[in-house]
C-alpha cells in the first residue's frame, strides 16, 4: 500500500501528466531514498532564506509544469556560490514558460548514474541502470531487467555496464558504495511495482553515488 | 483446460470436407490422417455423401464414437456455431484452421468463440493456424503429404505464431537431424496461447526442449510467460520477430527511450532463463544442442581441429558469441601431446585450438578429446572434423560420443552435411552428440549451452 502522502502527491500531479520535481523528490524521500536537502522559492526573500538554511554551494532549478527537460531551456544552474548569482538565476527562471518556483538544493558529489523505470505493455515495470547525466542517450551504457529485482539481478545489471570499472574505482577515482547502489536499485524496483498502475516511466537522473551513499539528485515521474 | 485430447487424440473429426474440391484443406487433412496415423478419422459435411469410399457424417452427433479432436476448416461465419456443436456433442478439443477472424477484421467472431469455449473449458487452437503435428499420432497441417518434410521423432517441441515459419523450421530441423516431439501452429492464439502450451509441455515426458516463435505478447502476458519459464528444468528457447518496430509514441523520459519494446523483451526473457535465438540458424543450433545437453556451461571452449584454418575461424566465431578459448596450461599441453601417435607428435600444435593436422587418425582425435574432457580448463569441446582426411574413419562419431558420455562434458562436432558423409554424421547424432553443418553453427551450439542456471 502506498503511503497517503505519496498518493496525494500523485493525485495532485495528474492534471500535468507528470510529477513536478519537488513533488517527485518528496515521493522518493518519503519512500526511504536519500535525496539532497532542498526547498522551493517563488521570490527573492524566500530564496535567500532557503539558501541560508542549506548553505552554499547550491544548485538552482526551474519548476514549471511546462518544462519536462530543464536543461533544454537552460533551467539548471549548478555551483551557485553567492546571492547575486542565485537571484539572477531566479529572475531569469521567472521569465520561463509556466514558472511556479525555483528549486534550491544542496550540491552533492559523486559518479552520475541513471536509474529508471518503464511500464512495459508486455512485461510490466522494467528497471534500468546506467551511466547518467545528459549524455545517457548518447552512450547508452545501460542495463535492463524486469521488476521486482532480486539482489542477484542488481549484481548482474551492474556487471553488464561497460563503465563497471568506474563504479569500483578506476585510475585513482574513489569507488562508489556498491551496497548502497544495489539497495537503491532493489528498493526502487519494489516501489515501481507499487506504482505500476499510475506511473508510465521514471528517470532518476542523476543518482549521485560516492563512497558513502547514493542520492537521488533529480527525478522525473511521467504518469499514465 | 485439458490439452491431452488435443495432443494425443484417438479419434479425429474433420469438419468442412468438400465434395467438389480435392485440394480443400479439410480433404487434405482427412486423407493424410486416414489409415496413415493410429487416429481414427471421421469426415463431416452437412450434406453427407462420401469422400472416395468413406462415408461423410452430416452432423457431429451422428459419429458413432466420442471425438477427441475436431479439425475445423469451414468458412469463418460458420465456425462459432460449429464450435458450439462440438461442445454439445462432447468433442474434447479443436484446431480451427479457418482464417477470416481477428486478422481479417472479424474480432467479433473470434470473441464469440473464445467466450463459448472458455465457459465450457473447451480447448481450441487457432483460428487461422495449421494446428499440430505429433509424430506417429496426428497431423492437421493442410499440406499434401507428399510435400511435407517431417523431422524424425525426437524431443524438441516447437510452438509458432506463424504456420509458415513452423513448416520452414521443420525443414531445417530435418536437414540438421533435430528430432521433434510436437509442432504446434497457434495462429491468432485466441484461446490457447504460448503460456498454456509451455505449461503442458513442461510436464510432457517426450519433450525435453521447448522452442517458440513469437511475434508479441498481449498486455501483461510477457511477464506471466517468463515467470512460468523461469524455473523450468527444460530449456526454453525463443525466437522473436518484430524487433525493429519503432515506437510511435514520442517518449519524454530517457528510460522509456532506452528501454524500447524489444530491449525490454530481450532483457526480460534473458533474466528468466529463456534462451533467445537471434535467427533461424541460432534456433536450430540451440534446439539441437539443448536436446542433447541440458547442463549450463560457463563457456570455456577447447577446440580440436584437423585444419588450422578451421580452428582460426572457430576462434573468431567464439569471440563474437561471447565464448572464451583459453590458452592451455603447460602440463595440459604435454598430456595432449603425449596422447598422439608418434607420426604427428612433432607437427601437431597443442595450443587452443589443438591442430592435429591432416595426418591425424581417429585415435588422435579421441585421445585429445579424452584429455580435454578430463581437464577443468575447458567445459565444452568442439571437434572440427574433416571427413575427407585419410586417417579419419566412420567410427569417429561413436567413439567421441563415448568420451562425451563417460566424462559428462559436452562435445559438439562440425561435419559438412552432404550425403556422402551421412553415416559419419549418424555416428555422432544417433549416439547423442550434436553435429553442425558449419563451423559457426558448432560455435553457436556452444553458445546455446551458456544459459542461466535454472533456479
Amino acid at each position: 500500500m502506498l503511503k497517503k502522502d505519496i498518493s496525494d502527491l500523485l493525485k495532485k500531479s495528474k492534471k500535468w501528466g507528470w510529477v513536478l520535481e519537488p513533488d517527485a523528490q518528496r515521493i522518493f524521500s518519503l519512500s526511504g531514498f536519500q535525496t539532497p536537502m532542498f526547498d522551493v522559492a517563488t521570490g527573492p526573500e524566500e530564496a535567500l532564506r532557503i539558501v541560508r538554511k542549506i548553505g552554499y554551494p547550491v544548485v538552482a532549478k526551474i519548476v514549471s509544469p511546462a518544462v519536462v527537460h530543464k536543461s533544454d531551456v537552460k533551467g539548471v544552474v549548478v555551483g551557485v556560490r553567492d546571492d547575486e548569482t542565485l537571484l539572477a538565476a531566479l529572475a531569469r527562471f521567472q521569465q520561463i514558460d509556466g514558472f511556479v518556483g525555483m528549486l534550491i538544493a544542496e550540491m552533492v558529489k559523486g559518479l552520475e548514474l541513471i536509474i529508471g523505470a518503464k511500464n512495459d505493455l508486455q512485461f510490466g515495470p522494467m528497471i534500468l541502470v546506467g551511466m547518467g547525466g545528459v549524455g545517457v542517450e548518447i552512450y547508452k551504457d545501460v542495463s535492463l531487467r524486469m521488476a521486482p529485482l532480486k539482489p542477484r539481478d542488481a549484481d548482474n545489471m551492474l556487471d553488464e555496464l561497460t563503465a563497471k570499472k568506474l563504479l569500483t574505482g578506476y585510475r585513482g577515482s574513489e569507488p562508489v558504495n556498491l551496497a548502497a547502489l544495489k539497495k537503491t536499485l532493489v528498493n526502487f524496483s519494489k516501489l515501481m511495482m507499487d506504482l505500476q498502475n499510475v506511473v508510465e516511466s521514471v528517470d532518476l537522473n542523476p543518482v549521485m553515488c560516492n563512497p558513502k551513499s547514493c542520492l537521488v539528485v533529480d527525478s522525473r515521474i511521467m504518469l499514465k | 483446460m485439458n490439452l491431452k485430447p488435443l495432443f494425443e487424440p484417438r479419434t479425429l473429426a474433420v469438419i468442412g470436407i468438400s465434395s467438389a474440391n480435392e485440394r480443400h484443406p479439410a480433404n487434405v487433412i482427412f486423407e493424410k490422417n486416414n489409415h496413415r496415423y493410429p487416429v481414427e478419422v471421421f469426415g463431416v459435411n452437412p450434406k453427407g455423401g462420401k469422400l472416395h469410399d468413406e462415408p461423410l457424417y452430416e452432423r457431429l452427433v451422428d459419429i458413432p464414437k466420442k471425438i477427441d479432436l475436431a479439425v475445423i476448416a469451414a468458412r469463418a461465419d460458420f465456425v462459432p456455431d460449429i464450435l458450439t456443436e462440438c461442445i454439445r456433442a462432447g468433442v474434447k478439443s479443436a484446431a480451427i484452421i479457418s482464417g477470416g477472424f481477428a486478422e481479417g477484421g472479424r474480432q467479433d467472431l473470434q470473441d464469440r468463440m473464445v467466450a463459448v469455449a472458455r465457459e465450457a473449458k473447451f480447448p481450441f487452437l487457432g483460428p487461422n493456424c495449421l494446428g499440430l503435428f505429433v509424430p506417429f499420432r496426428v497431423d492437421t497441417f493442410f499440406l499434401p503429404i507428399e510435400r511435407m518434410i517431417k523431422p524424425a521423432p525426437g524431443n524438441v517441441a516447437f510452438i509458432s505464431q506463424s504456420g509458415g515459419i513452423l513448416v520452414d523450421q521443420m525443414i531445417k530441423f530435418t536437414q540438421q537431424g533435430v528430432g521433434m516431439s510436437k509442432a504446434v501452429s497457434i495462429g491468432n492464439k485466441a484461446l490457447i496461447r504460448e503460456i498454456d502450451l509451455l505449461k503442458y509441455l513442461l510436464s510432457d515426458p517426450v519433450t525435453k526442449v521447448i522452442a517458440f516463435y513469437v511475434e508479441g505478447f498481449a498486455e501483461g502476458e510477457g511477464r506471466e510467460f517468463v515467470l512460468a519459464a523461469d524455473c523450468s528444468p527444460k530449456p526454453v528457447i525463443l525466437m522473436k520477430s518484430g524487433k525493429s518496430a519503432a515506437g510511435h509514441r514520442a517518449v519524454s523520459s530517457h528510460t522509456a527511450s532506452l528501454a524500447g519494446d524489444y530491449a525490454s523483451f530481450a532483457a526480460a526473457i534473458a533474466q528468466h532463463n529463456i534462451v533467445e535465438a537471434a535467427n533461424e540458424q541460432e534456433l536450430v543450433s540451440f534446439c539441437e544442442v539443448l536436446s542433447s545437453y541440458t547442463k549450463p556451461i560457463d563457456g570455456r571452449i577447447g577446440i580440436i581441429t584437423g585444419s588450422g584454418g578451421h580452428g582460426a575461424m572457430a576462434v573468431d566465431a567464439a569471440a563474437v558469441a561471447g565464448l572464451s578459448v583459453p590458452e592451455f596450461a603447460d602440463d595440459l599441453k604435454a598430456s595432449l601431446q603425449n596422447g598422439l601417435n608418434p607420426s604427428i607428435r612433432s607437427i601437431a600444435s597443442m595450443g587452443n585450438p589443438v591442430d592435429l593436422t591432416g595426418s591425424a587418425l581417429d585415435d588422435d582425435f579421441v585421445a585429445c578429446a579424452r584429455t580435454l574432457a578430463a581437464s577443468p580448463e575447458v567445459d565444452c569441446i568442439i571437434v572440427l572434423l574433416l571427413p575427407y582426411l585419410p586417417g579419419v574413419t566412420l567410427d569417429i562419431g561413436v567413439r567421441l560420443s563415448q568420451v562425451q558420455k563417460q566424462f559428462k562434458k559436452p562435445i559438439i562436432a562440425y561435419v559438412p552435411h552432404v550425403e556422402k558423409y551421412n553415416m559419419m554424421i549418424d555416428g555422432f547424432e544417433l549416439n547423442g552428440t550434436p553435429v553442425s553443418p558449419s563451423i559457426e553453427g558448432a560455435v553457436l551450439m556452444a553458445k546455446g549451452l551458456m544459459r542461466k542456471k535454472p533456479c
